[in-house]
């Protein structure tokens, strides 16, 4: 499927996705979609890095973070003097770019540490920035910063139904360039990266390189979903923007979801995503982290290939097959799904 | 900012001080991550898990909360060695520790963290003692009890365990299972049963660790979130796996962190332990005495 | 930098590969100690050594994968200080790795594809098409008889498959230097005359190639020049028969 092809029928399944969402009647359901659509982007862009090179993120949380600080650092120097209102793409075209930009940085400084050791790094290299954050008072400190947001925005109405759309927009272009990535030589670079870094070397690939543009393209995408976000929440404070729960989620989606193609972290934060919201409203917010944590201790030990490997198992299930041997084929880059 | 000789003076022994505590903290990482190479990130919720162990015996029977800790010991090796059990044989066997392993433990620590904000609640939690609330003033120096009596039992765990890894067979078979698996397969001996009874020791640890630190500050299931970077920063500086270096580099972080709180405020304390960790792995990943 | 190389007594062709003094440890242990090495272009080159004696160290610091401390290692002329694993095979230098290391999640025909997509392709400085790819890819396969196998996973293989997996991805670098590590450990009699034909093709098209064997009867009618590792020194460096006569080398095979 050419890739036009593929946009167009994303952006017409969007149309109607958010055509139905305004017959509900209810903004709640924009309330709730945003964050199942932030899931999507942020799940997307963790899996350029970690699925597609298998290099483990816990940082996310810091890239998110900063986008949504970018905005903030913005509307205090102009929005606030009643200048201008920056427009949302532009406040996310911003935070991608300095998310990518310390994205590219945080990769120079780890990307030469193994396994375990970069994702340690990451953990710390996110809270070294919070800390940071939390120190510099011009965007409020640990205090946090309001930002106010506009009420309604024509022809659509509610504000909220406005960062929807915008959130939806991105998811799209999300999973695209994951699609396109996966498709290209870049992802065979990846997988070999993934599978055995040495002998990609060897062959010619310029790993270094490549996990830059694996971390930098990572990064972008989380301060790109991140820019929104003190306009949605209205008032923002570095404990939970940085929080942990945006790494789980960010890692936890991707694995359950399947980290081999674009379709995993999709379907993984439309189901988890999902599953947080009901949960939020029917019982209580701190249930969500249980959630995440024990379908991602279950997915990973009974289903390491994520929802993507079962359906895989489960289609190519042969008569022969019940006979005592299991196929299990890995999903291979390359090929459209 | 203030600068006292004697402000300086106490700093540096406070710092020691935590730095001991640390020290018990990091060990079981030491012995998992250091020695077996099984990245348990969620090592702090089994510490939480453990203060509130001790506290429940502590409000409950009046139990001195590391007496409380040392008779759960066993509990907590079963514990590990079940995890270890499941961690094996679905990660390690496959060959996927890597990624998986490590979602794994990530999830069992949101997992535990949770379950216990569930039952207890998001309520700071304590502990009473008699060495809870009293100085030791020796000079110019102002050494709490709450943190003086948990350093001293936690350098008694440390060389406990030394003494365990190097003198005691099993201890040996540890450090070499970590060297050479097939040479001790043809000892007879079973690597997997080797790992898996170091990893009920690590876990074991943090029983102690966790009625340490509710000896010495009040306890909140996210706490153990602060932990995962000093514990990670002191195994990687005190060299992976080795208790000497672990201890040395524990109070070197416990200065460092002490020295930043009190001339530059607390707020600031977070990045001191995760900024020596990112420069650690930078400049020497062996370690300060690595192997 | 075009360095002067060395040239043998009747003046001809600069060496390829000129290795000088190349010394790497390990802490403590020495692996290599003073190796001087000079291979001329077309040269079948058999290296040899008890296991240990750090010839799979040599490979690796040649191609980059490990640096050496001392001395220095010249490809073409040019030094190869500082230049990264991928750069050395981008200049033409290949290596079979001595223990498998396919990419597992990868098809045959993809592990192939890498090394086409970042060295060939690369160095031409245009993308090949699609299909040329591919078939060049099967062409690989085919030449060392894993071409019915080509959608299959490297977890399908036997050991013995995988070790021509292996060789087949070295090739498929199109280089000018291919190192053999071990390649033909396992196979069948018939299976090792394969390969030597396919290496004897290859160095008839301009490859030198350096066989790291112990397979005795191919290193013998393969190597037009033989070298022995010891403990990490060079003991003997010169023609077959007169290296496998050499009361050190007997030595070192027969032990004490």
């Amino acid at each position: 499927m050419r890739t036009p092809v593929f946009l167009l029928i994303w952006l017409v399944i969007c149309a109607a996705v958010f055509a139905a969402a305004l017959g509900l009647g209810n903004d709640y359901i924009f309330f709730a979609g945003y964050v199942v659509l932030q899931y999507v982007v942020l799940g997307t862009a963790w899996n350029i890095l970690g699925g597609y090179c298998g290099y483990v993120n816990f940082g996310s949380a810091a890239f998110f973070a900063l986008g949504a600080y970018s905005t903030v650092a913005i509307y205090r120097l102009i929005t606030e003097h009643e200048f201008y209102r920056m427009p949302i793409p532009v406040l996310m075209l911003i935070g991608g770019i300095v998310s990518g930009i310390v994205g590219f940085g945080m990769g120079y400084l780890t990307l030469r540490l193994r396994g375990a050791f970069f994702a340690i790094a990451t953990l710390a290299l996110a809270v070294v920035l919070q800390t940071l954050v939390v120190n510099w008072d011009y965007v409020g400190g640990s205090r946090g910063a309001y930002i106010i947001r506009p009420e309604q925005i024509e022809p659509i109405g509610n504000y909220i139904r406005y960062l929807f759309l915008i959130m939806m927009l991105l998811a799209v272009a999300a999973i695209t360039i994951a699609r396109l990535i996966e498709h290209s030589r870049l992802g065979y670079g990846f997988a070999s990266i993934r599978d055995d870094e040495l002998a990609a070397e060897a062959s010619g690939v310029p790993t270094l390189r490549l996990k830059l543009v694996a971390t930098t393209i990572s990064g972008a995408l989380m301060g790109m979903a991140g820019a929104p976000f003190p306009y949605y929440i209205g008032y923002l404070q570095p404990s939970s923007t940085f929080g942990l729960d945006y790494a789980v989620n960010s890692i936890a989606m991707p694995l359950i979801g399947g980290t081999t193609s674009w379709v995993g972290p999709l379907i993984g934060a439309l189901l988890l995503g999902s599953l947080q919201q009901i949960a939020t409203v029917t019982i209580s917010s701190a249930v969500n982290l249980l959630i995440v944590g024990f379908l991602l201790v279950i997915f990973v030990i009974i289903a390491p290939n994520g929802i993507i490997g079962l359906i895989h198992t489960y289609l190519q299930r042969k008569p022969e097959d019940f006979v005592g041997r299991r196929r299990v084929e890995a999903e291979m880059p390359g090929q459209a799904p | 900012m203030v600068f006292s000789f004697d402000l300086l003076i106490n700093a540096v022994v406070s710092g020691i001080l935590i730095g001991g505590f640390y020290a018990a903290v990091t060990s079981g990482v030491s012995l998992s991550f250091g020695i077996l190479d099984i990245v348990n990130i969620a090592h702090p919720a089994f510490i939480i898990l453990g203060s509130y162990i001790a506290y429940i015996a502590n409000a409950t029977l009046g139990i001195d909360p590391i007496l409380a800790a040392i008779a759960m010991m066993p509990v907590f090796y079963v514990l590990g060695a079940g995890i270890y059990q499941v961690y094996y044989v679905s990660f390690e066997k496959r060959g996927q520790e890597s990624l998986r392993g490590l979602a794994f433990f990530f999830g069992l620590l949101f997992i535990t963290e949770v379950m216990l904000v569930l039952y207890f609640g998001v309520d700071y939690r304590y502990v009473e003692a008699r060495y809870i609330g009293p100085s030791w003033h020796f000079a110019m120096l102002d050494m709490p009890l709450r943190i003086l009596v948990p350093c001293l039992v936690s350098l008694v765990l440390i060389a406990s365990l030394q003494i365990f890894l190097t003198r005691s067979f099993l201890g040996r078979a540890v450090m070499a299972v970590a060297q050479d698996q097939l040479a001790l397969r043809l000892m007879a001996v079973d690597p997997i049963k080797i790992k898996r009874i170091a990893f009920g020791v690590s876990i074991a640890t943090a029983s102690l660790a966790g009625a340490f630190l509710i000896i010495i500050q009040p306890v909140e299931p996210s706490v153990g979130r602060e932990y995962i970077g000093r514990i990670f920063a002191i195994c990687v500086l005190g060299g992976m796996g080795s208790l000497p270096g672990t201890v040395i580099a524990a109070m070197l972080l416990g200065i460092v962190e002490s020295l930043t709180s009190t001339f530059y405020g607390p707020s600031w304390a977070p990045a001191v332990s995760f900024g020596f960790l990112l420069l650690t792995l930078a400049v020497r990943p062996a370690g300060l005495l690595g192997r | 930098m075009i360095a002067a190389g060395s040239s043998n007594a009747n003046g001809a062709a600069p060496a390829l590969l000129e290795i000088e003094n190349l010394g790497k440890r390990f802490g403590g242990f020495v692996a290599l100690e003073n190796i001087s090495l000079s291979v001329p272009p077309g040269e079948r080159l058999g290296l040899i050594g008890p296991n240990g004696s750090g010839k799979s160290t040599l490979v690796n610091c040649i191609c980059g994968t490990l640096r050496n401390e001392q001395g220095t290692v010249q490809f073409g002329g040019r030094r190869l200080d500082g230049l990264q694993a991928h750069q050395r095979t981008h200049l033409g230098l290949s290596r079979s790795f001595q223990l498998p290391r396919p990419f597992a999640s990868l098809t045959l025909a993809d592990n192939i594809r890498i090394p086409l997509l970042y060295t060939v392709a690369t160095r031409r400085g245009s993308h090949h098409a699609a299909h040329e790819i591919e078939e060049r890819c099967g062409a690989l396969l085919r030449q060392v008889g894993l071409g019915d196998k080509a959608r299959h996973l490297p977890r399908d293989l036997t050991q013995v498959e995988m070790r021509k997996l292996e060789l087949a991805r070295a090739m498929a670098a199109e280089p000018k230097l291919l190192i053999a590590d071990e390649a033909m450990a396992g196979l069948t009699h018939s299976e090792i005359e394969d390969i030597l034909s396919l290496l004897f093709r290859l160095n008839e098209q301009g490859v030198t190639i350096i066989l790291i064997e112990h397979i005795m009867s191919a290193v013998m009618s393969f190597s037009r020049r033989l070298s022995v590792l010891v403990s990490g020194r060079k003991i003997a460096d010169g023609m077959p028969d007169d290296v496998m006569r050499d009361p050190e080398v007997e030595r070192a095979y027969l032990g004490q």
